[in-house]
């Protein structure tokens, strides 16, 4: 039970839903988006947040679409990620989807959700990094958009009375040369030890990381290091592990330590399957 | 703009009945189904998207009725175990494969199976399978023969 009353509003357009957001924040009632609502609900009930009013966005239609227009795949972020991975249109975002959470929770979790939400790993950002992502915006003054590289810092930086209404991803990452590998530490369906997605645009390779450090990240210093193929596979996977840049995450799952030692294991895994064409 | 403050009348779609329930906006669709509805076999486990003792089927998807507002599912079509009313095929195969020890957690891996019958008319590949069942946790490790279950299920 969620021990407290909020109020639920169901806008069918970005417009009514930004205005609602202004409205119920002038009157004090700390407003919050709302899509698949798994962290909300969970959140409330253990009071760690206590919004007074949830604005449910999935039914708004510009935030359900996912199709090719153009030079670009667009993604609502009210796409569930079993939509996602249905569509098999982005088969890295499809990987990266399909471990997260499990398939239940796939059905409900939105892309918006996991990219906005306060859990650190946000998994399905590491495709984004990867591929020139745009994401778009829409709040009380109107909408904008930029690059997921510029716009994400840890985490997304936006006003809390923006939400995101799509994706759009370029098609040359579509049908991309990629690689998807999680590391748990025990059972398959778990948050990461490390996450690591990666894409090759013609013969260079890019990576992403989540669940190495607080936040996730694409690193073009680990890139350059990887893609130096003069050096051995070894080399490389070291002196990668060496330029993290903060230290590596460490709770009580891992210490910072493992999770180095699964990274470079991880990583000359990946360098591998390049060099023999496995992947 | 739909919009609702403090306790309001929606109705249900629940396997196949529309019903009348008074709601605070906040409250979760298992507790209204229970609790109001009566309809006790999904079950409080962990509350947390972890065990799924509480899945339910909505528009013929599993769902973790533990996060779903009930105000959420107004206009979709919600099915419990007892909208299965004893005959289901994945019914069937759990009695007769044994497919349960306590049964706490049985309720949400019917509605797992019934979902996956539905979405797959044909036995599907067996990492489909194991993916669908992984999102069920049974304390009393009943795993292997929920597994041949599944494909008694589709005999
Ligand atoms: C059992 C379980 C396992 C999980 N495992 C993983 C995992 O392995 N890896 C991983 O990365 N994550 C994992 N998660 C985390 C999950 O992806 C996040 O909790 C995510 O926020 C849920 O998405 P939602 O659509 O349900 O979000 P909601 O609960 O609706 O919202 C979450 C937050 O995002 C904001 N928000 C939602 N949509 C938008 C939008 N379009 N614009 C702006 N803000 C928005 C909301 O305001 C809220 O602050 C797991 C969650 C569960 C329940
Ligand atoms: S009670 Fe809903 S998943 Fe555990
Ligand atoms: S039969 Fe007891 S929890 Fe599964």
């Amino acid at each position: 039970m969620i021990p407290f009353n909020f109020t639920y509003c169901r806008p069918s357009t970005e417009k009514e839903a930004a205005d609602a957001f202004a409205a119920h924040e002038s009157e004090g009632k700390t407003p919050l988006y709302y899509a698949g609502g798994s962290e909300i609900i969970t959140m409330c009930r253990t009071r760690s947040i206590s919004p007074g009013c949830v604005i449910d966005i999935k039914n708004i239609p510009n935030l359900n679409l996912l199709s090719v227009d153009g030079n670009h795949l667009i993604i609502g972020t009210a796409n569930t990620l079993t939509k996602i991975c249905q569509s098999k249109l982005f088969p890295l975002l499809k990987l990266a989807c399909g471990r997260i959470a499990d398939h239940t929770n796939q059905c409900r979790i939105t892309l918006g959700g996991n990219i906005c939400g306060s859990i650190i790993y946000r998994e399905t950002v590491l495709p984004l990094l990867l591929s020139d992502a745009d994401i778009t915006l829409f709040g009380p003054n109107g909408g904008r958009s930029a690059s997921v590289e510029s716009i994400f810092r840890r985490r997304l930086a936006r006003n809390q009375n923006e939400m995101i209404t799509q994706v759009r991803i370029p098609i040359w990452a579509l049908d991309a040369r990629h690689a998807h590998i999680k590391k748990t530490a025990n059972e398959k369906i778990d948050y990461p030890l490390i996450s690591v997605a990666a894409l090759w645009k013609g013969e260079t390779l890019r990576v992403a990381f989540s669940g190495l450090c607080s936040y996730p990240f694409r690193s073009k210093e680990i890139e350059s290091v990887l893609n130096d193929r003069a050096k051995s596979i070894e080399e490389r996977a070291q002196r990668a592990s060496e330029l993290l840049p903060e230290q590596a995450y460490n709770d009580s799952v891992a210490s910072s330590e493992y999770r180095l030692f699964v990274l470079k294991n991880t990583l000359e895994k990946l360098l591998e399957g390049w060099e023999n064409d496995s992947i | 703009m739909t919009q609702y403050d403090g306790k309001v009348v929606i109705s249900l779609n629940v396997n196949g009945e529309v019903f009348e329930v008074a709601v605070r906006p906040a409250d979760i669709l298992l507790d209204v189904l229970r609790e109001q509805l009566g309809l006790t076999a999904a079950k409080p486990g962990c509350l947390n998207g972890d065990c799924g003792a509480c899945t339910i089927v909505v528009d013929g998807l599993p769902a973790k009725s533990c996060l779903m507002l009930a105000v959420e599912a107004e206009g979709h079509a919600i099915e419990t175990v007892e909208g299965l009313g004893g005959v289901a095929a994945a019914q069937r195969a759990f009695v007769d494969g044994n497919a349960f020890q306590c049964g706490y957690c049985t309720s949400g891996f019917l509605m797992v199976c019934h979902s996956l019958k539905a979405q797959y008319p044909t036995v599907p590949e067996e990492y489909i399978i194991e993916e669908w069942l992984q999102s069920n946790i049974c304390r009393c490790t009943s795993y292997n023969e929920i597994r041949k279950a599944v494909y008694m299920m589709y005999e």
